[in-house]
């Protein structure tokens, strides 16, 4: 409620208006994504933390099937008390949610039931099912390796023949393609099998902690409880090895700035032994480390290191230079966990009872258990498997190009899930019956037509939220994955209404304050561009940007929280970092001179 | 002891003394014995008041007639405060009181060196009622800043003496009922610092009672501008285990108080424009603040209201001065409900928080 009472409110999804020259863009989405004219009635917010960028038909999968796996979870078989699942809508290629909360006291008991049992169950067995976990995600990801996009050769296989197969191969056309699919929603499942109950175990002793010390700071209870070892860092650490083996083995000077990757390659060809062995330990880091996104595992186009090594390698001459200097690139990890051991002390020291100082021990012990998983379950979900998830689906789309159906194996990804199979139904057809797939005539336009309105939909600028503001949110959902609180939607509104043109409110993820030159990159593809002291402004903090922390002097994110990867990585760099900003990428432009208070979660404009 | 000490320096005195030199001068010889920096002075002990007090009173009588007066009443509190200051006002100090004060006034300035025989030094009341904490941060007693010259420092001690006897602190102890008898004064003469910015500092926040964090407040020139609620001050919290800044309030600072520099005193006048909204303290004066205040905290083993001043024309650290210290009292009398209690499993607290408190206890 604002200050005169009255409900205030964003703009309507009703009100949304078609971007000009993106008229028919619905059919890019399937029609359960549509704001519905009731929609107006609730409270939506734009998920720019996962979806920074318009959805391409594809993509929007990515949407789909998470929340499919995150609503099952809280909604069905963990039965969380106060919260159901998520929903989504698609308006002008961006994608809005809300959360179903749970507000009758009597559901919530019944469902606290049945909560505390399952859940508890999974507490109680935390470090086996985790054990387990990954043993079943490696398979998942094995699996999904393993499937063949069939050739379709002019004859099939002898073998169909010898071995008594009985299945023509285009009948794996359309297996493969649906067992891609099925991997994909059963990645998503395990990921928030165990992921909501790990969040649910942080917001508990962030809770005591904003109890207990009020004015501490959220980064500092982040570093009381986060894990120093982490699979997210281990990439970064492999291209440290690498540095060093070019060091080693006397082919460091390839790797000059601004150095072009194909002729790198070339010339450590042509090295003989020591490039023979820089490459094999090249590849020795490729798997699984370089199944790395370059953004968050929701984008097509934001490619692996494996799948574009200009990434990786753009990061080296700068750590081989370091080294050259005699600069040490260890991260110090005994020293960051005895750091974190007298952080832990020392708070638990200031705590007046032995009450309250069993109750922090629970409740750090409880985040220290589930550690493990919230951090590394984004390595295989979101990187390893997701990575080769995009890859198998582009094969599908050679198969298409192969066939005349497609001009490019990256359109594929303009075409919704149930489009591409129902073209490889007509490729399996047209090779069947000796014919020709009639696919090109259809499906050409239309992929021309939606990267034309995907161009369209960038100049939106998507509002923070849509609907009528709640007089409060505590859906522990929206808080534990998006940090969005009742404060939040303070923050927003007041940007909404002031209009501080030259002033951006965001969450201090880590200390300092600094001036330069801002970079706005909303894609994650054009990390090259980073200039050594810029100011990094991205739509959303990927844990993959890991190298660029060493080039950039500040961090400015629209979307992300204290415990996100680049608030970590900002703190272990020393580099002030604001997130959570709402809009800093539609604000700032790149060149514009700006001061990061990352003490007060500031970003002013000085230009 | 025959003849009992009337001026000590402050590292001949500690917070056991209180008695004998009153709160504040224990305090600051408390903190010069451990090792904080404060600024070089002695104390005219509550022996020299009494002897003092003597001259004029040798029976008691005024102590009994002011027991009598009833809290509330005006007149005969302004009637009775009027007559002990006058006669206060109209005698002079004893000539061995004087020959000490004297002594220890040149050796403050022999010791730093200066040349002229006209330190400026500050003059503040020590009193010894139990909480004189409050009764002097409330200003009932005087402080004299900047005052030069052996002869005006005889003066203010004197003055200082009086105030005990101003109207509003005679009815402030009749309010609270505090006997006359055994009330002293001891007076705190101690080198000026010519503060570039000062301010007050608490190891334990005043707004949450949060003993994880430092908040710092600081203002330009001396520090009787914040406390006496001229200005508003810039505000900053550190967190003590970490040593990060958590929030850095800067506000505008109209006004500020300096000393006359070329004479007594002290002038309130506007703060140039091109600082009234800069920050008072840079990153490293705060953070060594904020590890002042934690040694002193520890050297008293509680959370502590402390004044501050960081001084002109010194190099950095050695320009950090206290100028008090003295136990947080509103935090500390609050009941402290446990903010949470061990749960048989610990994850008992994920089901209590996620069903809005429903869950196990």
């Amino acid at each position: 409620m604002g200050a005169d009472g009255k409900t205030r409110c964003f703009t309507l999804p009703s009100q949304i208006a078609d971007v000009p020259g993106t008229e028919g863009w619905e059919s890019m989405y399937p029609y359960y994504t549509r704001f519905q004219p009731e929609d107006d009635q609730r409270f939506w917010f734009y998920n720019a933390m996962h979806f920074p960028e318009p959805m391409p038909a594809f993509d929007a999968l990515t949407a789909e099937v998470p929340y499919e796996g995150l609503g099952a979870f809280t909604t069905r078989v963990f039965a969380f008390p106060t919260t159901m699942g998520i929903e989504h809508r698609i308006v002008n290629g961006r994608i809005y949610i809300t959360a179903n909360p749970v507000t009758d006291p009597a559901e919530i008991q019944r469902r606290l039931a049945i909560f505390q049992e399952r859940a508890g169950y999974y507490y109680e067995n935390w470090d086996r099912l985790f054990r387990e976990w990954k043993v079943r995600l490696e398979n998942l990801i094995h699996e999904l390796e393993a499937i063949k996009v069939p050739k379709l050769p002019e004859f099939d296989e002898a073998e169909v023949v010898t071995q008594a197969k009985g299945l023509g191969q285009n009948h794996y056309v359309r297996e493969s393609f649906h067992r891609v699919i099925e991997l994909f929603s059963k990645m998503w499942h395990h990921h928030f099998e165990m992921l909501m109950l790990g969040y649910g175990a942080y917001m508990v002793f962030f809770d005591f902690c904003k109890k207990a010390f009020p004015e501490t700071a959220d980064q500092t209870v982040a570093r009381m409880v986060a894990g120093i070892e982490v699979l997210m860092f281990r990439p970064d650490d492999e291209l440290k090895r690498l540095a060093r083996l070019a060091i080693d083995y006397g082919v460091d000077d390839l790797f000059a700035s601004d150095c072009d990757l194909k002729k790198v390659l070339d010339d450590l060809r042509g090295r003989g032994e020591p490039g023979k062995r820089w490459l094999a330990e090249l590849d020795k880091s490729r798997e699984p480390w370089f199944n790395m996104s370059t953004g968050d595992g929701f984008y097509h186009h934001h490619l692996s290191w494996n799948d574009d090594l200009s990434v990786p390698f753009a990061a080296l001459p700068r750590y081989v230079e370091q080294l050259r200097r005699g600069e040490s690139l260890e991260r110090p990890t005994e020293r960051l966990k005895e750091e974190r051991g007298r952080i832990i002390a020392e708070y638990r020291g200031l705590l007046r009872s032995e009450d309250e100082r069993q109750a922090f021990d629970q409740m750090l012990g409880l985040s220290h258990l589930v550690f493990p998983f919230v951090e590394n379950h984004k390595f295989y979900c979101e990187h390893w498997f997701t990575s080769l998830f995009f890859k198998k689906v582009r094969e599908f789309g050679a198969l298409l190009v192969a066939y005349g159906v497609l001009a490019d194996a990256e359109d594929v990804f303009q075409l919704q899930y149930v489009e591409i199979e129902s073209a490889l139904a007509d490729v399996s057809l047209a090779w069947a019956g000796g014919g020709k797939p009639l696919g090109a005539a259809h499906w050409r336009p239309i992929v021309q037509e939606r990267k034309r309105i995907l161009e369209k939909f960038r100049e939106w600028n998507p509002p923070p939220a849509l609907g009528p503001i709640p007089s409060q949110i505590n859906d522990p959902a929206l808080q534990m994955l998006w940090g969005i609180t009742s404060e939040t939607l303070e923050s927003w509104s007041r940007t909404v209404e002031a209009g501080h043109e030259k002033e951006i409110v965001g969450f201090a993820a880590s200390p300092g304050v600094v001036e330069g030159i801002a970079r706005v990159l909303r894609n994650v593809n054009d990390i090259g561009q980073i200039r050594e002291g810029e100011i990094l402004v991205c739509p959303v903090t990927a844990p993959s940007w890991g190298p660029v922390f060493g080039k950039i002097r500040a961090a400015v994110s629209d979307i992300g929280g204290t415990m996100s990867h680049a608030a970590i990585v900002a703190r272990e760099y020393g580099l002030p970092a604001v997130v959570g900003t709402g809009q800093a990428t539609q604000r700032i432009k790149t060149g514009q001179r700006l001061r990061v208070d990352g003490n007060r979660g500031i970003v002013s404009i000085l230009d | 002891m025959t003849n009992p000490k009337l001026v000590s320096r402050f590292n001949e005195v500690g917070i056991n003394d209180w008695l004998r030199v009153g709160g504040k001068g224990a305090s600051l010889g408390e903190l010069a014995g451990a090792g904080i920096r404060v600024p070089q002075g002695c104390v005219v002990t509550t022996a020299a008041f009494e002897q003092f007090l003597a001259a004029i009173d040798p029976r008691g009588s005024i102590r009994r007639e002011i027991e009598k007066v009833a809290a509330d009443d005006l007149v005969a509190c302004t009637r009775v405060g009027a007559e002990v200051r006058a006669r206060l006002e109209g005698l002079t100090l004893p000539e061995d009181l004087q020959k000490q004060i004297a002594t220890h006034y040149d050796e403050l300035h022999s010791r730093v060196g200066g040349a002229g025989n006209a330190e400026p030094v500050a003059i503040r009341s020590s009193a010894t009622s139990e909480d004189s904490a409050y009764a002097s941060f409330a200003g009932l007693q005087d402080t004299y800043l900047w005052v030069r010259g052996v002869d005006s420092v005889i003066e203010h001690v004197r003055k200082c003496w009086a105030s005990l006897y101003a109207v509003e602190s005679i009815m402030y102890r009749r309010r609270l009922n505090l006997p006359e008898q055994g009330l002293a004064m001891g007076v705190v003469i101690q080198r000026m610092i010519d503060s570039r910015c000062s301010g007050v500092m608490f190891s334990r926040s005043p707004n949450t009672g949060d003993c994880s964090v430092v908040v710092v407040e600081a203002s330009w020139g001396l520090g009787s501008a914040i406390v006496s609620g001229e200005v508003t001050p810039d505000r900053y919290v550190v967190e003590k285990i970490t040593r990060e800044i958590v929030s850095r309030t800067v506000s505008t600072k109209m006004r500020m108080h300096r000393p006359n520099r070329v004479g007594v005193g002290v002038i309130d006048e506007e703060v140039p424009v091109d600082q009234q909204n800069t920050a008072c303290l840079g990153d490293d004066e705060l953070l060594e603040l904020a590890d002042i205040g934690k040694r002193v905290e520890r050297h008293y083993g509680c959370p502590q209201d402390i004044e501050w001043a960081i001084a002109r024309d010194l190099p950095a650290i050695e320009n950090t001065f206290l100028l008090q210290s003295r136990p947080e009292t509103v935090w500390a009398a609050k009941d402290a409900t446990p903010v949470a209690a061990p749960k048989s499993k610990p994850f008992d607290h994920v089901f209590s928080l996620l069903s809005g408190g429903a869950g196990k206890k």
